[in-house]
């Protein structure tokens, strides 16, 4: 029975990390690749590391609680570092494929100049 | 079964590596090879998951943690030094 859980909760670690990192390699401008890997991939590790937290748990050693620090730890980090890159990406003026708002920019990339 | 299981996690991990690689090469701009190289550090940490389930050891952990913390670490002074052209004011 845990065997089964524990299957489950790798393929789908490793299915949700390789989505990840798919979207990375296909999708067509940086915002909408900045998606991929850090909502995917991140939801894939914190699965692998629950699989882990459970493989250890049942082998009879008492609980194992190390994974939840690398767990909390990465989900803590995936959302300052991806608004970071935002807002680096927007620094550098990067080109998108939809349209910005009206009372930020256009579309393209030359008609950005008035932003912050 | 579980072993097949993880050689396949190993395989489609090791997949996703390779394709943040072709990004970290490839990526048109500054930001998205920062991403890649995040999306790496986020990689390696499954794979040493992956490894440590593998060889049911329990010392793969602090690696793990290190690894995180150094990607965190170098994916915002990268981001620094974009925004503000400097890594420390």
């Amino acid at each position: 029975m845990i065997d089964y859980l524990l299957s489950f909760l790798i393929l789908a670690g490793a299915l949700f990390t390789f989505i990840g990192s798919f979207g990375l390699w296909r999708l067509q401008d940086f915002y909408s690749r900045l998606h991929a890997p850090t909502k995917a991939t991140t939801l894939g590790v914190g699965s692998l590391l629950l699989a882990s937290a459970l493989f250890f748990s049942t082998r009879g050693e008492g609980l194992s609680l190390h994974e939840v620090l690398v767990t909390l730890f990465l989900f803590i980090t995936a959302p300052v570092s991806a608004h970071l890159l935002s807002k680096a990406a927007l620094h550098l003026r990067l080109r998108s494929l939809a349209e910005l708002p009206e009372d930020t920019a256009g579309g393209e990339a030359d008609s950005k100049t008035d932003q912050p | 079964m579980l072993s097949v299981v993880i050689d396949l996690a190993f395989s489609l991990v090791g997949a996703a590596f390779a394709l943040s690689f072709w990004r970290l090469l490839v990526g048109p701009s500054l930001p998205d090879r920062i991403l890649a190289l995040d999306t790496l550090y986020v990689d390696a940490v499954a794979l040493l998951v992956l490894l440590g389930i593998h060889r049911s050891s329990t010392l793969y952990f602090e690696a793990a943690l290190l690894i995180a913390l150094m990607g965190f670490v170098s994916t915002i002074a990268l981001c620094k030094y974009l925004l503000r052209g400097d890594i420390i004011e």
